[in-house]
């Protein structure tokens, strides 16, 4: 099912959550709400699930009026960040929970709840777990009952509120490729909320990049990484180093191609670490640096320079690093393959401007 | 070093710990033991037969019988009371909410004879609705009424004042992924809130019925010592005491000794389930943050 929000605006006092946000779910795509803590992401997500009214604005589920539906009546599963299990149930009768509260005449018979939530219990892979309690299961397993759960009222949309958020590394990998299998067999328009961008890239159809209660870009994740729409989805998606051109005036006019409009004195230009090439000899539109670190981290080198008191990020392979062989403080080059130049400054984030 | 060492090194000398203990089960001994033995030796020092016979003197019965019908008329409204506030207070954001916290703590604050003095001003012969009450022919004061109202009133707080750490600390997920999961309000507080609150709540329900069954001064002064009808257990202790009926009135309060080692117990055991249950959830929690 398709859902719409139309100019939804929400505040909490005299904070702004969300200003006039508007966003297209097309069905059985399954959409990550990406941005920084306090963001607004939370918040949408809540009043897609009817669970936060919104100060204005519409929210239409394929195509009709929803958004003053309560949340019980909406149909939608909620996946919590910390999993919200009933913890007095076992795990078959959390699953069973949605199937046991309907009302009478479209309640399921017992043997069809057994059924349901056993078939449901296999296609989370739990099913030896059915008699455990809540406690006794490890955070990832307490993930996929919470997803068995929200599955066992045929949810019309799947809202997942940080659903990795409180598992270790390892775990939250293994879960959201599951994820993103599992999403493929339901086809349940499905979204989920999160800060870490390499999560958001990984499993989502499509990214919605938050920043201070508005929309910043909305695009597939491959167009939303090597296409940012603004200075703040270049930095939050990645590393990025950040130039201005009154500065840096040989590569303001590299860019200047790019974006014939913006004057040289006001534009900033972004190039990802891993899209400037390092050269032992000045080449046209190259900036001279000087080597200052040298980094293996796995398969990459990351390579600090300085030019002037700035300092530049650069990640080579292996490969590349081992042709160059870097010292410090040797004078080298830079050539950026890929850059974008905006006219407006960056706003101020948080060091390095990766993900939080 | 050994565990053992450990504690060698940081703990108090031996004979400070030995005063501190000395000093501890001397005041346990003196003011909670001593008392309750002396309740029992009085009630029996006319052997088992008088001790029987004074508890079943028509005026004895009647207030044991006084007693527990307004504990368990008292009791209900209490936790419907608790319950409401503690699910306001937990569950939603409202202007004036810590002010309700405060007002919640208010019985805990004012003596209880000035609380029946209050009950007194307002529903008396010549309080704000005596006139009223009295021509319409409602008897409240020195009467069952008052003899309610005050033991409401005095033993508001002790089940709110149980819920609320309680349901704060559970917060609300589980209350939402109920609604989202489709449960209507009466089935998501039945199935997933009760639950959770229950062994909180009957903790509650313990207090607040020790409380009621023994409170002395506010019902003392709304419920006129009417022999074989007004009187409560506490009342009828001080009466028989009183009139130097020393059995009568230590066997009296034996009765209400039994009642006070009986709540001990109950409590004990809730307790011990509580501990439990939050261990439960702190195992909870501590899954989460691997």
């Amino acid at each position: 099912m398709s859902i719409e929000i139309r100019d939804i605006g929400k505040r909490f006092g005299s904070f702004v959550a969300l200003h006039d946000v508007s966003l297209h779910i097309p069905t059985g795509e399954l959409v990550a709400l990406l941005g920084p803590s306090g963001c607004g992401k939370t918040t949408l997500l809540r009043i897609i699930a009817g669970m936060e009214t919104a100060d204005s604005g519409q929210v239409l589920f394929a195509g009709e009026e929803a958004t003053h539906v309560h949340a019980r009546d909406r149909n939608v599963g909620f996946v919590f960040q910390h999993y919200a299990l009933f913890r007095h149930m076992s795990v078959f009768e959390n699953v069973a929970f949605g199937l046991r509260v309907k009302p009478r005449r479209l309640r399921p018979a017992e043997a069809e709840i057994r059924r349901r939530v056993s078939d449901l219990l296999q296609l989370v892979q739990l099913e030896w777990l059915a008699d455990r309690y809540p406690a006794q299961l490890s955070g990832g397993q307490r993930q996929r009952i919470a997803l068995a759960r929200a599955l066992a009222v045929e949810p019309r949309v799947l809202p997942l509120d940080e659903p990795f958020g409180a598992l270790d590394t390892k775990v939250r990998k293994e879960l959201r490729r599951w994820l993103r299998r599992l999403h493929d067999e339901m086809h349940i328009s499905s979204v989920f909320v999160t800060h870490d961008q390499e999560e958001a890239l990984e499993v989502a159809d499509r990214v919605v990049v938050m920043n201070q209660g508005r929309v910043e870009q909305i695009g597939s994740p491959d167009e939303v990484y090597t296409n940012p729409a603004s200075p703040f989805v270049y930095q939050f998606l990645g590393n990025v180093n950040v130039f201005h051109s009154r500065v840096h005036g040989v590569w303001a006019e590299v860019g200047r191609e790019h974006t014939a409009a913006v004057s040289a004195g006001e534009a900033t230009a972004f190039v990802r670490p891993h899209d400037i090439e390092i050269e032992h000899r000045p080449v046209a539109g190259s900036l001279q640096a000087t080597v200052q670190e040298v980094h293996a981290i796995g398969p990459l080198v990351r390579v600090e320079l300085a030019h002037d008191s700035e300092l530049i990020e650069v990640e080579l392979t292996r490969e590349r690093a081992d042709v160059l062989a870097l010292a410090e403080g040797q004078q080298v080059w830079l050539k950026p393959r890929q850059l974008r130049v905006f006219a407006t400054p960056p706003p101020l984030l948080e060091e390095g401007g990766s993900g939080i | 070093m050994s565990d053992a060492a450990l504690r060698r090194a940081n703990a108090e000398p031996r004979w400070l710990r030995h005063l501190l203990l000395a000093v501890g089960l001397g005041f346990l001994f003196i003011f909670l033991l001593l008392p309750l033995l002396a309740v029992f030796t009085e009630a029996f020092s006319a052997g088992w037969r008088a001790y029987l016979r004074a508890l079943q003197d028509d005026e004895a019965r009647s207030a044991v019988g006084l007693t527990l019908l307004v504990a368990v008329l008292v009791l209900p409204l209490n936790v419907c009371f608790g319950v409401a506030a503690a699910w306001a207070i937990t569950k939603f954001d409202f202007r004036g909410k810590s002010l309700l916290i405060t007002l919640i703590d208010l019985p805990f604050a004012v003596s209880p004879v000035v609380v029946g003095l209050v009950f007194l001003l307002i529903f008396g012969a010549q309080g704000l609705f005596g006139p009223w009450l009295a021509a319409n022919g409602i008897k409240i004061v020195f009467a069952l009424p008052a003899i309610v109202l005050v033991t409401m009133f005095i033993t508001l707080p002790f089940v709110a004042r149980e819920l609320i750490p309680l349901m704060e600390a559970q917060g609300k997920e589980e209350e939402e992924a109920a609604v989202s999961l489709g449960a209507p309000g009466w089935q998501m507080f039945r199935r997933v809130t009760l639950p959770n609150i229950r062994w909180g709540l009957l903790y509650g329900v313990i207090l607040a019925n020790a409380r009621a069954m023994g409170e002395f001064g506010a019902v003392s002064v709304v419920s006129g010592h009417i022999r074989g009808e007004t009187n409560t257990l506490p009342l009828h202790v001080e009466i028989l005491y009183n009139e130097y009926n020393a059995v009568g009135a230590f066997a009296s309060a034996s009765v209400l000794a039994l009642l006070a080692l009986v709540t001990l117990a109950a409590k004990a055991i809730v307790e011990w389930r509580m501990r439990r249950e939050t261990r439960m959830l702190t195992a909870n929690l501590a899954a989460e943050q691997n």
